[in-house]
């Protein structure tokens, strides 16, 4: 039978390491457009939605850090506890396709796909999230920087299911912005995520790049010009550095030169926001 | 097809087989093509337009993206299930009222949006009304008779409430 | 939950649309919703390039796959190997040379949608790739080979009115881009072909905007005679001119009689982007003279139309474009030329607006241009140039049309303008919508005008008509006509129409078919006028044999009798007597063609009496826009709109929101993109649709000064939504911007840079 639904971890991790060709499917709302669209034809698929432990999330207040199974949807991260606790992985959760997306669509998705364009992709990074995976013998933990390695490229071994996230919480601002040419439904153009933590800021970007960009060179500029003296010139600086450090490409979507006058425009009015000024 | 799937869902709160399907069906095209509950509908294959949404143990999703082999076990709920003895619900009479529908294609999967959001929300505001209908594309009404219809729903479901 | 209904659903009432239970419940029937005993599914092999020859095509395996019952090519074309609305130069099937990517090369016919894509992918084409034309100033200049046998240049006009070598002291001039916008119905292209038990004739459910057009090329293709081709309207998911021209109708058709089994074809999202043409991409050069009061002296014009790859309604589009550079301006002087070119780009023809868009948009822009250089406000130098019942245009002919302009713009500009953003705005009301991109600081409001006038029909000496019979007994009515049903509100309107001439309440329709005369198409804003007189006639018709029949019965002189509400009465005397008792055991049944009165062609000089009638309309834009981000949010739309005569208010107000949505679209985000010849963005997630955070609000009034040309005084409402709209968005940005920007859509890039 070519569609399995496991109901448990081991299960699953069992299935997988027999069947290592199959495709894994979380919300579908990736993989169903590529068959839709005569892009991919599966064979075999392993369904990971019964899988209790994809679906839990909690937040551990004790360790600071929010565990993410990688079958939660985005719409439970949009509002409520979550949200509280992540807040610009609230604000990116909502920029996912449309409510019915989000309502599928999951962390586990993202990660799997690891499209430079994935909404939740540079809070991932920008947070300094931990991927878990499994396999039927094995367990792993990576940096997101370890994990995404490129454009729908990422480290997952065959035989290993990325279970979830540890993402730390942070003790400073945080949020996420994210350029389309329409209101809502839209793929993102850029995307920043940028977060505060014991009064120092990082940014990530999406869709500028190869891969979720962590701008490391305009972090430490900002955290030695220091958050307290922010202002409209230094925000303006800061943009232009993030600017720098992007690497985005020209395509059907938008131009390499918006892309990188975006993701400058972004950085600023976030760290701007960050500081309430 | 030489592949062949055989699987059971509950569509409706009915249990409906399905005999030799290939695994790439989508739930959308098993519903239409295969249990002959065409309501739903196909216009963009990709979870753009909202035109297929059903709910899947109450959520509501876009039934193109949903691999149909893989919803076994759980409550699928489409249009032909919103009440099925004929009769419309207060959202459908609204759409027709207000003269929310022109050619119709997206009015199902519309209809199941609003159901969805005034479950959830009895009183969304504006903001609140359009992000839930985002996912939606309309192509005839501009939407403006859309919001008149859901204003109504709102108004009449508090004048029997209160 | 039953509707219940209080007043009479005549004309004026906003009447119900008899499907819309059918349509909320799901059970309405789309073409794509329907299913034959026995039915196979068909599916058709495109070409991935612009331009190329082939040089073979080997479909062996194709026939090997289990499944497959049939695999069809050009060589299997029974009939006319090319078909066209106008120009029949579009082959069913590409034999020799592909002239734009998605061009289709075979069909097949299988069990299973998913076995149809993998005989598709069986059939082996060899190519040898040419290299495109695709900038169309290559077709004019005759610097590229021609890539179809009837030349590269599908047609020019020039107009030349009044003094050629008139001036005046302010000259604006401007080059206005707009791009190639997509119908996007919902619903995708589908149709369901059954043959008759003998194989001599066929029976085809379609989604259409023109069922006798359709037949009539279908038949020439088929190599059948029409009579033996029985075409019934399926479902219509929507239209906005994308159906006009066939698309699947030949091969879904021939498939079936090859098989002698029922075929089903339906286009996925992707397909339906190469499978049905688009509105024309154009550029569009203009220079305008006038005086220091703001009069427009003369006009001068350059216009391009890409028509793509075969030649559909191109030359039609042309003439709309050409002839409507004025606009609904009065202008003693113009030296216009157009042409509308092949090239190897997606085939372009009719969309809502039909030309007169593109138009629109670059007289539009000039006209700010105008008020720019002379000082005057963006109002008043329109309402100065506005053209009247009676004055001459550049083609020399006189307007015969009512023309409520004046009143149009007034009333425009007497709307209320929304309130001021507040200091914290909700995130959904920035541009930028849920991406969060920007703070209340970043925004700039910005206000536009457009105007536009828009012709009504056909032109140029077509012969349209439409046909409708009316049936009444026992006091209920049935109609008949062949009129496309795609949403507009045609199968509201005629029921309306009958119970008003007849003073019936019940009144049915028949299946949409070919079993009458033609209706001619959904398009061109006809149908109101057009199958509207055409029931008006039929009905009228009926309702002198119902007055002879009662005059008879009651020695009254049929003239003295009239309708009140649902009776009969004698105007002179005191007979009143219902129409239900009138009519019983009386049946009566008349058909009218409705036809517009005679036009004419342009001639070289673009001098002739080529339009029917004409509407008017005002628009004006408010948007709010991140400079900075170059992000846009319409805010609000108010509109005054010339339509003759109201007939059903909700109709009229859903064409307009519908219309203005299509506008919105066209200036802020929706582009068909094509970089040499090839479509970069054919799904949904790339060519982007307002949504509903999207939307403006918008404000309507409705200008009633029925037009006597007009069969109840109401002109066609469809179009002139969506036409000023667009440039009063525009406009709006540059306002808030102070960027020149003559282009649309708008892009991020050209707002911010």
């Amino acid at each position: 039978m070519p569609v399995f639904i496991p109901s448990s971890l081991a299960e699953a991790t069992q299935l997988l390491s027999t069947n290592l060709d199959a495709h894994l499917l979380t919300g579908g709302t990736d993989m169903m457009v590529e068959v839709n669209f005569n892009h991919r034809h599966p064979e075999t698929v392993i369904a990971l939605r019964k899988v209790p432990e994809f679906q839990q999330w909690n937040i551990d207040s004790n360790a600071r850090v929010v565990h993410i199974g990688s079958s939660v949807p985005y719409a439970t991260m949009e509002h409520g506890e979550l949200a509280k606790a992540l807040p610009a992985l609230a604000e990116a959760a909502r920029t996912v396709g449309s409510p019915q997306i989000r309502a599928a669509g999951s962390l586990g998705g993202n990660l799997g796909t690891c499209s430079p364009a994935g909404d939740s992709l540079p809070v991932l990074s920008a947070l300094d999230a931990i991927v878990h995976l499994q396999s039927e013998k094995a367990t792993r933990s990576l940096s997101f920087a370890e994990f995404m390695v490129g454009p729908k490229r990422n480290s997952r071994q065959p035989d290993e299911i990325i279970t979830g996230v540890t993402i730390p919480l942070t003790n400073g601002w945080q949020g996420y912005a994210k350029v389309g040419v329409r209101n809502a439904m839209v793929i993102s153009v850029a995307s920043v995520c940028l977060a505060i933590h014991d009064g120092k800021v990082r940014v990530a970007l999406g869709s500028v790049g190869p891969t979720i960009i962590r701008c490391s060179e305009s972090e430490a500029w900002i955290n030695s010009v220091g958050l307290e003296n922010v202002d409209h010139a230094i925000a303006q600086e800061f943009g232009a550095k993030v600017r720098a450090e992007s690497r985005p490409i020209d395509d059907h979507r938008s131009t390499a030169e918006y892309r990188r006058h975006a993701v400058g425009v972004l950085a600023a009015r976030l760290l701007l926001r960050g500081v309430q000024k | 097809m030489s592949e062949s799937e055989h699987y059971t869902l509950t569509v409706n709160g009915v249990e409906r087989k399905v005999s030799d399907a290939w695994i790439g069906e989508s739930l959308l095209y098993v519903l239409r093509e295969r249990l002959g509950l065409p309501g739903s509908k196909g216009a963009c294959e990709q979870g753009e337009c909202g035109s297929c949404t059903v709910f899947v143990d109450n959520a509501a999703v876009c039934s193109c993206l949903v691999m149909a082999a893989t919803a076994v076990g759980t409550q699928i709920a489409t249009v032909e299930g919103l009440n099925e003895d004929g009769s419309l619900t207060d959202v459908q009479e609204a759409f027709v009222t207000e003269g929310a529908v022109q050619c119709g294609f997206c009015t199902p999967g519309l209809v199941m949006a609003v159901h969805h959001l005034l479950d959830h929300n009895d009183s969304p505001n504006e903001q609140e009304i359009k992000e839930a209908l985002s996912g939606n594309i309309c192509r005839c009404t501009g939407y403006g008779r859309i919001f008149a219809a859901v204003d109504t729903v709102i108004s009449v479901r508090k004048g029997i409430s209160s | 939950m039953t509707i219940t209904k209080t007043q009479r659903d005549i004309l004026g009432s906003s009447a119900l649309r008899p499907d819309g239970i059918s349509k909320v419940q799901g059970d309405y029937e789309f073409s794509s919703d329907l299913h034959a005993e026995n039915m196979l599914w068909g599916a058709t092999l495109r070409s991935p390039h612009p331009y190329a020859r082939i040089v073979s095509i080997d479909v062996s395996a194709a026939w090997k796959i289990a499944g497959v019952e049939c695999v069809i090519t050009a060589d299997d074309v029974p009939g006319q190997l090319t078909y066209g609305l106008i120009s029949e130069d579009q082959p069913v099937f590409a034999n020799d040379v592909v002239r734009y990517m998605g061009e289709p090369i075979a069909a097949v016919a299988a069990d299973h949608p998913e076995t149809c894509r993998r005989a598709l992918a069986a059939i082996h084409v060899v190519y040898e790739v040419l290299a495109p034309l695709t900038n169309p100033e290559h077709a004019i200049d005759e610097s590229h080979e021609p890539i179809h046998p009837d030349g590269n240049i599908i047609r020019r006009q020039r107009i030349v009115h009044g003094d050629m070598h008139a001036t005046a002291p302010i000259v604006v001039e401007g080059t206005y881009d707009i791009g190639m916008q997509d119908q996007a119905f919902l619903g995708t292209e589908s149709a369901l072909a059954i043959p008759d038990h003998d194989g001599a004739g066929i029976e085809v459910f379609v989604a259409t905007q023109w069922l006798h057009e359709d037949r009539k090329q279908m038949a020439k293709c088929l190599g059948m005679p029409e009579e033996k081709v029985r075409l019934v309207l399926g479902g219509v998911g929507g239209a906005f001119g994308a159906r006009e021209d066939i698309s699947l109708q030949v091969h879904t058709a021939l498939l079936a009689m090859r098989t002698s089994r029922p075929v089903k074809m339906q286009y996925g999202r992707e397909e339906s982007f190469f499978g049905h043409v688009h509105r024309h991409p154009a550029q569009i050069w203009m220079r305008h003279h006038a005086n220091t009061d703001g009069r427009i002296v003369k006009i001068e014009a350059r216009f391009v139309f890409d028509g793509g790859a075969y030649s559909s309604t191109s030359s039609a589009v042309l003439i709309n474009g050409v002839t409507h550079t004025q606009g609904p301006y009065q202008c003693p002087n113009a030296i216009v030329d157009g042409y509308a070119v092949r090239t190897n780009n997606p085939p372009c023809g009719a969309m809502r607006g039909f030309g007169v868009v593109q138009a629109c948009f670059a007289h539009e822009g000039q006209m700010d241009k105008l008020a720019a250089a002379t000082g005057i406000d963006e109002v008043e130098i329109r309402l100065r140039n506005i053209i009247h019942t009676g004055d001459t245009m550049i083609t020399g002919q006189i307007l015969e049309s009512v023309a409520p302009l004046e009143r149009c713009i007034r009333e425009t500009a007497a709307m209320p303008l929304p309130a001021e953003m507040g200091l914290q705005p909700h995130e959904l009301d920035l541009p930028g919508g849920s991406g969060r991109t920007a703070d209340r600081r970043n925004i700039v409001r910005g206000i536009g005008w457009g105007v536009s006038m828009k012709n009504l029909m056909y032109s140029e000496g077509f012969d349209d008509y439409s046909t409708a019979r009316c049936t009444l007994t026992n006091g209920s009515v049935e109609l008949k006509f062949a009129t496309s049903e795609v949403g507009q509100g045609f199968v509201t309107l005629a029921p309306q129409i009958a119970r008003s001439v007849l003073g019936v309440d019940e009144v049915t329709y028949d299946t949409i078919d070919t079993q009458i005369g033609s209706a001619g198409s959904t398009s061109a804003s006809r149908q109101t006028w057009m199958s509207g007189g055409a029931v008006d006639g039929a009905c009228r018709m009926v309702r002198e044999r119902l007055f002879e029949h009662v005059g008879s019965l009651h020695g009254i002189e049929p003239l003295r009798l009239a309708i009140d509400d649902t009776d009969i009465i004698d105007t002179i005397g005191t007979l009143r007597i219902s129409v239900q008792e009138a009519s019983a055991n009386f049946t009566v049944s008349e058909t009218f063609e409705y036809h517009h009165r005679q036009t004419e062609d342009l001639d070289e000089n673009g001098q002739g009496n080529c339009h029917v009638a004409f509407a008017f309309v005002a628009h004006r834009a408010v948007v709010d826009v991140d400079v900075e981000l170059g992000l846009v949010k319409v805010v609000q739309i108010a509109t005054a709109q010339d339509v003759g005569r109201v007939l059903n208010p909700m109709s009229v107000t859903g064409q307009i929101e519908g219309g203005i949505a299509q506008g919105l679209g066209l200036a802020v985000m929706e582009e068909i993109i094509v970089t040499n010849g090839i479509v970069r963005n054919p799904s949904f997630t790339d060519y982007l649709l307002p949504t509903a955070l999207d939307a403006p609000q918008v404000l309507i009034s409705m200008i009633e000064e029925p037009d006597p040309q007009a069969p109840m005084g109401a002109k066609g409402v469809g179009e002139a939504p969506c036409i000023s709209v667009t440039p009063a968005i525009v406009a709006a940005i540059r306002n808030a911007t102070g960027k020149s920007i003559d282009r649309c859509p708008v892009r991020p890039q050209d707002i911010c840079f």
